[in-house]
């Protein structure tokens, strides 16, 4: 059975901003990252629809210690993200100071936009991943 | 099923960057888990090991086949299984169902790992190799972010203030690095025994909130332990240390885990597998080695595992309820904290653990007076994989 959302169109889509999900005919619910089964009931009966990209900060952490190849970019403010149709996101938090990221961040409402990571010796490409910042 | 025994374990100490090759590691837990067995390597009828990151390590796959070669247990059957830093228990569960089946009577289990030799950046790298790569590593996400993450979700889950939660945390560190100085195979042996909150505020950010001693140190070592049949484990031991129970549960990665976060959805049904199939129950529970990866990654565990309640953990440690003399005592042995983590042998150094505690063979102020029920807990990558093993005295 092939897969209603692959990964590529996934990726074309994020870079161009357009967050593509999947919605389950059986339940409901939306499934981000895209796969083949419905995060919450495992039907496979699901079609693509673009996502509202709303959503408010879970948690976070600012990274100081990077992985080899990306050390140049700390520090760096990771957030995790509840969208408003259910699905959580993991991206970056910018248009702040990562040095003084708190705990006041959580439940604050974000957009997003995105940024392409290139890849590296052990990536077989460039993926694009959801960059946050605040609403005022 | 057949009744399965420990009958016999090894383990090097566990160190920072070392010399030695991940075989020769492996030889030196193997041969003493199989001679502490009173057997030889012609006995063993297969091998199970547990290895996560040997490609990058030494550039080094299949390593299973090598092991057994080196170690004179030839032509057997030998299996590598790769889950993060479960890896090891993995493998020990599966050599338990092996022998439980009737199929063998004698395998070898265990695993190793080369982590420190990597270095910070490699193997920080490397380990992130465990987050979702399409969905999770773009962002920058590391081994360690992860569970910063899920101390903020922590404190806002349970309304434990930040600052409270950070002195409890440190307070886990303080408890693992007074096991681990007394522990010879530990990383941290003779080190740290002086620690104080304070210092474990202090020390330096590795990601918010989350400082070097809130996090295990990246290491090199190998641990082994030989599980026979009751028949078999009769004839070599006075002390058969028997498993009467395991779990194993897995999830995707840690954005499509958000019913449950910070609770870890798979390990309540791992654990819970296993205390059924022993028929056991958290408070039966003597003493436990679980997968303190992160001082945080503790409280959630001991949560999950139904030690404690959830959101009170903390209280636990600073009462003194999770050490020795408590409810449950954790981590005698240092834990990943200070006794260290070579990630694809750190199940098999529980084991290990968990195994001389029964026996009374620990330090003595490492020795949990009377253990007779023990049990593990490891994790791997964003809490997708989780193992756990309920070990019982058979004598
Ligand atoms: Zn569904």
């Amino acid at each position: 059975m092939e897969q209603k959302l692959y990964f590529k169109d996934y990726n074309e889509a994020l870079k161009q901003n357009k967050l593509l999900g999947l919605k389950c005919r059986a339940c409901g619910t939306i499934t981000i990252p895209p796969k083949m089964a419905c995060r919450q009931c495992g039907s496979p009966d699901m079609q693509v629809t673009e996502v509202k990209t709303d959503g408010k900060i879970v948690t976070f952490t600012t990274i100081f210690v990077g992985a080899e190849g990306r050390e140049n970019e700390v520090p760096y403010t990771v957030v995790i993200v509840e969208l408003e149709e259910g699905p959580w996101l993991m991206g970056n938090l910018e248009g702040i100071d990562p040095k003084a990221a708190s705990i006041e961040l959580i439940g604050k409402k974000v957009k997003m936009s995105t940024k392409v990571f290139p890849g590296d010796k052990y990536s077989p490409g460039e993926t694009a991943s959801p960059v946050f910042s605040l609403v005022n | 099923m057949k009744k399965v025994a420990v009958v016999g374990v090894g383990q090097t100490k566990f160190s920072g960057p070392q010399d030695k090759t991940q075989v020769e590691l492996f030889a030196e837990a193997a041969t003493d888990a199989i001679e502490g067995s009173n057997l030889k390597p012609k006995d063993i009828k297969a091998l199970f090991l547990g290895n996560a990151l040997g490609d990058f390590e030494e550039g080094q796959g299949m390593i299973a086949s090598y092991a057994a070669e080196n170690i004179g247990c030839m032509y057997v059957p030998t299996n590598r299984y790769e889950g993060a830093c479960a890896s090891a228990s993995m493998a020990v569960r599966d050599a338990f169902m092996w022998v439980a089946s009737g199929y063998y009577d004698i395998v070898l289990a265990g695993g190793i790992e080369r982590a420190a030799t990597m270095g910070t950046g490699m193997a920080t790298r490397t380990f992130a190799m465990f987050s979702d790569s399409r969905y999770e590593f773009p962002s920058g996400i590391t081994f360690p972010g992860v569970f910063a993450m899920l101390t903020y979700l922590y404190s806002k889950t349970y309304n434990v203030p930040l600052d409270k939660l950070r002195e409890q945390m440190a307070k886990v560190s303080i408890q693992s690095y007074k096991h681990g100085s007394i522990n010879p195979r530990a990383q941290f042996f003779g080190k740290n025994a002086d620690m104080t909150v304070e210092k474990v505020l202090g020390s330096f950010v590795v990601c918010t909130p989350l400082t070097l001693h809130d996090c295990c140190p990246f290491s090199d070592g190998a641990a082994a332990v030989v599980l026979a049949s009751e028949e078999v484990a009769k004839k070599l031991t006075k002390k058969p240390v028997y498993i009467t129970g395991t779990g194993q549960s897995s999830s995707g990665p840690l954005i499509n885990q958000k019913d449950f976060l910070p609770r870890i959805r798979s390990r309540e049904i791992s654990s819970q597998q296993a205390y059924k199939m022993a028929g056991r129950k958290p408070d039966d529970i003597d003493v436990c080695e679980l997968h303190d990866c992160f001082s945080i990654a503790t409280l959630i565990a001991s949560e999950s595992l139904g030690f404690f309640e959830y959101g009170k953990s903390g209280e636990a440690w600073e009462k003194g309820e999770a050490d020795i003399g408590g409810k449950v005592a954790v981590n005698p042995s240092g834990g990943l904290k200070a006794k260290g983590h070579p990630i694809g042998a750190t199940g098999a150094g529980q084991v290990y653990e968990v195994a001389r505690q029964l026996r009374g063979e620990m330090e003595p102020d490492n020795q949990v007076p009377d253990a007779k029920i023990g049990m593990t807990d490891t994790l791997g990558g964003d809490c997708a994989t989780i193992v756990n093993m309920i070990l019982e005295r058979g004598w």
